[in-house]
This record gives structure tokens, sequence and C-alpha cells, in this order.
């Protein structure tokens, strides 16, 4: 791994006696895309307001290049953020905006003006120079944020749900857009959503944060294909948390028993012992129908057509729900109608309960 | 004006809501554009040698302005209201920014604490200030008590007093137009300039101070306006030393009967006024004054 730009060691927050951050720490090396992937509320923003030195932290410390910042003014640090609601000075044109932070440095006019020119070409909106911000549209506002925060090339890029507000298609493009720019200009970007696909997408790698605690760091495959707990497994994957009870673990595979029936999954370094309860993780597109007889019976409860995926609910014996995705649309099945499903050893994965 | 959208609804209400408004136009016709040209007019006018006025038509009256004396009560005035409206500036501008970043319900509390002592008779309030500040009054016994004075200050019939009182007067009108101003700010500006460099100072420059400027100006229009023409202030706790553009209309229409130069004196305070509104205009592209309730 090469060089940590940015360290953050226990960091704690509270907000009137209600701790956000229960000591957070992060490592991000030199041109690393990180995501901070949670819902709302479980204190990513937070963190982003910490690291810009907007906020301070309670206990811990930010290390910027090795350097303590913690305690360091936001106009002091070599960060930039991208806001989420793009905060642009509605005041000044789109030139001024982004040469706001030159201007502030007293660099010579000409100067500014071919930085801007520049820092415009890299999100695709030369000739928009003169422009105010409300003459602009959504994605025209956030492409003017990203150019302000770039145009000073800051160690370390912050983006605060950057593109929240747009719609889906635009979304997409900007997605690829930002990922090409951070990876032509070599900035580490600390970047946040609630949008799994898009941490997926995106990043090297992805903190999963909840109640102010990153309950798995790691890239995106790792993440999405061995999630340490049942939330992470659930909010990336929106896999099935099945409970059981350890049956044998031999050469990497655990044999278990789901709702009566015998199943396998693969145990990775994990020390399992008969009798034990366990958790398997298991996505709905990697679990297989199989011939009446073998594998879990189950019942279809409903089914549902959705972004091209037909999710089909069964219920198991033991009552417990487990959802299955297909491709296409499957018109053999209807609630009510009795099968059987199974899984390779491998798409089953023990995850700790958390949620 | 909400009514107007509500009765676009049906032509039928529409027709009743213009007879109601009648009332409101003749009001407007009879008691403010009547008298407005009434004084236009007079302005123009003679003055009778005992009383009252010849229909005789004269320039007499705005040529007399120019002279030195009563020019100097213009400049005097001037002086005064430019001296209130930069103390009202300094001291309504952070009051007011401070207030909108209050929590709601400090706003609210801050707001009430404004208004309330306004709904006292402003010339009761003032006489509260007489008792402040004359001689052996609260303030001298309170810098006596902290050995701070040794005998009575004469504070009282000054121009300090003068000042004093018009601050207190129309502080109020800065704060709440600065109040208004920086109420609608997005503060995430103001952190997203300090992201990009900015100090303190910085920010509050380019970026807060920008924002707020319709806010500080209609203030600055709301404070310096009246601070020419409120004679009482000047006559109560100045003590006749202070002469201001209002004290001398009021001089002239009350005791020297000359109501033609009267008139000719607010017809010039008004041109001022209307010159500084459309300087406002011009600034700010509006013509809705920040924070007038």
């Amino acid at each position: 791994m090469s060089q940590t730009i940015l360290q953050l060691q226990n960091i704690e927050k509270s907000f009137d006696g209600t701790p956000v951050l229960r000591g957070i720490s992060l490592d991000a090396a030199a041109g690393e895309f990180i995501t901070l992937l949670g819902s709302s509320g479980c204190g990513k923003t937070t963190t982003l307001r910490i690291i810009a030195g907007l906020e301070c932290p309670d206990a811990g410390r930010v290390l910027l290049e090795g350097r303590d910042v913690t305690g360091t003014p936001p106009e002091k640090r070599d960060v930039n953020t991208v806001f989420q609601n793009y905060a642009l000075f509605p005041h000044m044109t789109v030139a001024a905006n982004i040469g706001y932070s030159l201007k502030l440095r007293r660099r010579p006019n000409e100067e500014i003006a071919k930085a801007v020119a520049q820092a415009l070409e890299l999100v695709q909106l030369t000739g928009y120079e003169n422009r105010m911000p409300a003459q602009l549209s959504g994605g025209q506002k956030q492409r003017v944020a990203i150019a302000r925060a770039l145009v000073n090339r800051p160690r370390v890029l912050l983006l605060d749900e950057p593109l929240g507000a747009l719609d889906l298609q635009l979304r997409r493009q900007m997605q690829l857009e930002l990922k090409a720019l951070q990876q032509q200009l070599g900035i580490t970007f600390i970047y946040i959503t609630h949008d799994q696909e898009e941490a997926l997408t995106m990043s090297d790698r992805i903190a999963v944060m909840r109640d102010g605690q990153f309950v798995q760091i790691g890239t995106p495959a790792q993440v999405y294909d061995e999630p340490r707990t049942s939330f992470v497994a659930r909010f990336v994957g929106s896999a099935n948390i099945l409970q059981g009870t350890v049956v044998a673990a031999e050469g990497g595979l655990v044999a278990a028993r789901v709702a009566g029936c015998p199943v396998c999954a693969r145990a990775g370094q994990t020390e399992f012992l008969p009798g034990q309860p366990i958790a398997l993780a298991l996505r709905s597109e990697q679990v297989d129908f199989a011939p009446e007889g073998s594998g879990i019976p189950a019942v279809v409860k409903e089914k549902s057509f959705a972004g091209g995926m037909l999710r089909i609910a069964l219920e198991l014996p033991d009552g417990s729900r487990l959802v299955v995705s297909r491709h296409g649309i499957d018109q053999s099945l209807a609630p009510g109608q009795k099968l059987c499903v199974r899984w390779a050893p491998e798409a089953a994965v023990p995850v700790e309960v958390d949620d | 004006m909400p009514s107007r959208k509500n009765t676009r609804r049906t032509p039928l209400t529409s027709r009743w809501m213009g007879l109601t408004l009648v009332p409101l136009y003749l009001f407007t016709l009879v008691l403010v554009l009547g008298p407005l040209v009434y004084m236009l007019v007079l302005s123009f006018e003679t003055r009778a040698d005992v009383w009252g006025v010849i229909p005789q038509f004269t320039w007499a009256n705005y040529k007399n302005i120019f002279q030195p004396v009563y020019l100097n009560t213009f400049v005097q005035s001037l002086k005064l209201a430019l001296l209130c409206t930069g103390l009202i500036l300094l001291i309504g501008y952070p009051f007011g920014y401070f207030i909108a970043r209050l929590s709601p319900r400090g706003k609210k509390f801050m707001t009430a604490a404004l208004m309330i002592p306004f709904w006292t008779n402003s010339l009761i309030r003032l006489y509260g200030w007489i008792i402040v500040l004359r001689s052996g009054g609260t303030l001298d016994k309170v810098l006596m008590a902290l050995h701070l004075t040794q005998r009575p200050l004469k504070l009282l019939y000054t121009y300090p007093a003068v000042v004093v009182g018009m601050v207190y007067a129309l502080l109020q009108f800065m704060i709440l137009a600065v109040y208004s101003s920086a109420e609608k700010m997005d503060w995430s500006l103001v952190e997203a300039a300090r992201d990009l460099g900015a100090s303190p100072a910085q920010a509050f420059f380019t970026v807060t101070l920008k924002l707020t400027m319709p806010g500080l100006l209609s203030g600055v229009i709301l404070t310096f306006i009246p601070s020419m023409g409120l004679f009482f202030i000047a006559d109560i706790l100045g003590g006749n030393k202070v002469v201001l553009v209002g004290s001398l209309i009021q001089d002239q229409l009350l005791q020297a009967h000359n109501w033609p130069f009267a008139a000719a004196l607010s017809v010039v305070l008004m041109l001022l006024t209307s010159l500084m509104i459309g300087l406002y205009k011009r600034v700010t592209h509006t013509t809705r004054l920040e924070g007038l309730l």
C-alpha cells in the first residue's frame, strides 16, 4: 500500500450528550477512493466534517500526512469539501466561485483565470464562466462544486452525498466521471453515500458505518462477498440471514441445520463447534431451485418484479423468510406453490448477528 | 398579496373584492395623495403677511433653503443622521446577525424582547432617558456609586444625549432588517468559504456581508431617513441646542407660521428620501425593504 495521507484515530463525538461517533479509526492511502457507507444518522457526515475541520472531535486525532491537524481550522487544512447542497456562493459567477480559493491566496488574475478554465474543462463546463449559480441545473451546480473543490488540488477531497439530488441516469453518469476524475488526478477521495450500489461501483475500499462505528472496512469484493456481520450482509447486498445450528465443521466447510434441514456453508477462518448457533448470509441470486425431495422445502408467499429482477419471497418450514431473485419473468411460480431450494456451500457465509 | 391571488379564482368574487378596495383607494386618495399634492402646491405659494398663504407662484421658498442658516441646518441634520446611522450600523448589525444564529426559541425571545418596548409610546420612553441622563439621574448615581465619577455629570441637553436618544429610537429597525436578511442566509456557505481557505474575517467580508447587504442597506435607509426628521428627540434631549430639519419644519409651521417654507423643506426632505430609496433599488434590484414589518 502506498503512503498514508489521512488517519483517523479513535474519533469520538457527541452532540448534546448523544454519542454520534463512538471511536472510529481509518487510514486512507494516497489516491485511494474510500466510501463511507451507511444509512442517515449513522455519523457519516460528522466524520467528514471532522476531517474538514468544521467540527472538532471530543476525543481522538486527525492526522493529515502524518501531521496532527485535530485542532487546525478548516482554512489551514489541505482538504476540500463538496457539500451535499453544493453550497455555491449565490452572489458570485461560476468563475468567481471556482476561483474563490485562489483569490484568497492572492494569486495573479491570469493564473486564476487559467486555473478556473482548467477546472471547468475537467468537469466539462467550459464556457459557463459568467453564469450565476441560479442559472444552472442541479447537475451543473454539482460540477461547479466539484471544480471549486478541486481547483486547489487538495490532498484529500471530501464528498458528502454529492450525487444525492440528481436523477438516476445523471447519477450513473456522474459516478463514472467522478471515478475517472479521481484516477486522473490521484487525489484521495472520502465519499459519503447511503447507496450501496454507488459504493460498490466507485470505491477502492468501503467503510460500512452504523451507529457511529465502522462495522467493516474492506474492498467492495470483501464487503460484498465476506460480510462480517448480518448488518453488512443486509445493507450491502440485501442478503438473507438464516439462523441455524452447527452440526460439524471440516475442511473449510461447516455443516449446519437450518429449518430442520441439513445445509452447508463456507467456514472461512472461524472455528465452529457442533451445537453452536450460526447465522448464514445468503444472497437472493445465489439460491437455486432444487428437484423435489432434495434441499429445503419452501412455500411461495409472494413475488414481485422490479428492475429486471423477479423477487420471490419463500417461507421455510420454521417460518423464516427467504428471498430468491431471478432474471426475467417466471410465470410458472404462484403463491402457495411448494418447491425446494438449495445453494452451493460457498454461497452461504457465516456472519456475526448485530441487527 | 395573497388575497388578490385568491380572488382570481372566480370573476364574481373578484368583482366584489374590487368593490371592497374602493374605501382603501378613497383613503389613500384623500389622506395620502391629497395632502401630498397640497404640500407640493403650498411650497410654491407665497406667505401672507399675517396669517395663511396667498395663491401666488414663487420659487422663493426653495431659494430660502439655501440661506446659510437653513442650509446649515440641513448639513447639521445630515451629519447627525450619518453619525447615528453609523453607530446604529455598528451596534445593530452584529446584534441582528447573532439573533439569526440563535435557536428558534432564542430568536422568538429576542425578537419579542425587541418589539415589546416599542408598544410604549416613544415620548414616554424618551422621558425615561431624561430620568437616566439628567444631572443626578440614574446614570450619575450608578457612576458615582462605582466611584467612577465624583460629581454629577452634565449629560442631558447635550449633543451626545441626542445621539443616544436617536440610536435608541432607531436601533430596532437596523437589527430587524439585518436579522431578516441573515435569517435567510445559508450558513453552509460560510463553512464552504472556510473550507476553501477563508479565515473567519475573510469569510465574513466575502460571503456573509455580501449576502446580508440588502438587510444592511435597508436598515441604513430605515434609520437614516427618520434620523433626519425626529425633531422631538433633538428637542427633548438636546434642549433646543441641536436643530434638525425636522425641528426646522416644525418651527416654521407652528411658530413662524411660514407654511410655504415648511412645505418646501418637507418636499426637499422627501426628495432626499426618494433618492436614497432609488439608490437602494439600484444596488439590491428590489423595492422591498428588508425587515420592514
